[in-house]
């Protein structure tokens, strides 16, 4: 059996679904750990999102996400469950050149290539 | 209204969402934004972000049983990205210079006869027509499992759901949402794609568009811990029901929840056009 039927589109098939799996259950576990915390602390306070006042600038970036997570604050965890959520699908795009490339499809590998290259500049970019 | 109270309105409302978003292809911002902002009184900017959020979390999570089930595939939705992702920077940097509700308006007219269309089923000629050159280099076609076994099919018209495809991410840069109605008409109508494949490898899409602009969401302050926790809850849930749903649904059926939820996108598009409310 060659390197080429041994790695075929099922397998590939099941290597990304599998990652899409990984990363949103665990995402979705992150969440519920600090939804937990976070409700437990402040679920009686009342909500009010009519106003805009957007969000405070250490939930814009990753590293002010990042410290209040250590602070083991709810809605900072709850903030990092969903960046790990945003990088499931460019993860699936960054595994899905390797599992192209294994596979011997190269055209699709440059395909995956230049996708993850455009993603990568709005994230970076915007 | 407390957090507790709001945290479970939201998460039941977005189970919904997730699993209408997971049948159809279409992300299920068409659900939240309108149960965020009409029903519960948020900001639209925050709405926004949480169906950024919903859209992912439904891609990611149907997408994976869709994949591995062989329902959505890969190399389509690989190749049609480069489209999409390149139509949604276009549509971001767009966004400031020309006016969103002309645009909403449009496309909503759009969405409402598309509704109508795509409740038609495929003539037999055209499920049968040979194979595409172009669609056959890319290695296209492919075979997904259907009630008497497996079911081969052609992808024609590549080049023209290649321009759709950039229009659905410009449209997702330009006005937030509605970028999977666009991707299911484009791989359904122009590429004569199989009805489950296409709405599947839109689902598997949506969550690659929306991360491109996740970037700017998070950067303006859009997304919210508090509304996109129960948001992402529900929706999980929901996506991870409807594609169990999805597997053994007839595709008469679908198409009617398709067109039905199509329907009402158009029109929620078409009063944000004309009320200005974008």
């Amino acid at each position: 059996m060659s390197a080429n039927e041994s790695w075929n589109d099922k397998k590939m098939d099941i290597f990304i679904g599998s990652l899409l799996r990984a990363g949103v259950l665990f995402s979705g576990l992150i969440v519920a750990i600090g939804a937990f915390i976070y409700l437990l602390r402040d679920g009686h306070s009342p909500v009010n999102y009519r106003m805009f006042q957007g969000e405070p600038p250490y939930f814009r970036t990753v590293a002010g996400v990042l410290r209040d997570t250590v602070a083991l604050r709810g809605r900072g965890i709850i903030q990092l469950g969903l960046l790990f959520l945003i990088a499931t699908p460019v993860a699936r795009v960054a595994f899905s050149i390797f599992g192209f490339a294994r596979e011997r499809d190269y055209l699709y590998a440059i395909v995956a290539s230049i996708v993850l290259l455009i993603l990568l500049y709005s994230l970076v970019f915007s | 209204m407390t957090v507790l109270e709001f945290s479970l309105v939201v998460c039941a409302g977005s189970l919904v969402a997730g699993f209408l978003g997971a049948l159809t292809g279409l992300g299920g911002g068409a659900v939240i934004i309108p149960m965020l902002t009409l029903l519960l009184g948020v900001d639209i900017r925050y709405a926004v972000g949480a169906s950024l959020v919903s859209v992912i979390a439904t891609s990611s999570g149907a997408a994976a049983a869709y994949v591995r089930e062989g329902f959505s595939n890969i190399r389509i939705g690989m190749f049609l990205e480069i489209a999409t992702t390149t139509g949604a920077l276009v549509g971001a940097t767009l966004a400031t210079h020309v006016s969103g509700g002309a645009i909403a308006t449009v496309f909503g007219l759009v969405l409402i006869g598309s509704g109508y269309l795509s409740r038609k089923p495929r003539s037999k000629e055209e499920r049968e027509a040979p194979p595409d050159l172009l669609a056959t280099k890319l290695r296209m076609n492919g075979s997904f499992p259907d009630r008497e076994g497996t079911r081969e099919y052609n992808v024609q018209h590549v080049p023209a759901g290649l321009s759709l495809m950039f229009v659905a991410g410009a449209l997702s840069g330009l006005l937030g949402i509605g970028s999977g109605a666009m991707k299911v008409l484009a791989m359904d109508r122009a590429m004569k794609i199989p009805f489950k494949v296409s709405t599947t490898t839109s689902n598997f899409m949506i969550g690659v568009t929306a991360a491109a602009s996740a970037g700017i969401y998070l950067s303006r302050g859009y997304i919210d811990p508090g509304i996109s926790m129960p948001v992402m809850l529900g929706v999980l849930g929901g996506s991870l029901l409807g594609a169990r749903v999805l597997v053994r649904a007839e595709i008469k059926w679908l198409r009617r929840v398709f067109s039905v939820v199509i329907v009402a996108l158009g029109i929620e598009m078409l009063y944000k056009g004309l009320s200005g409310k974008l």
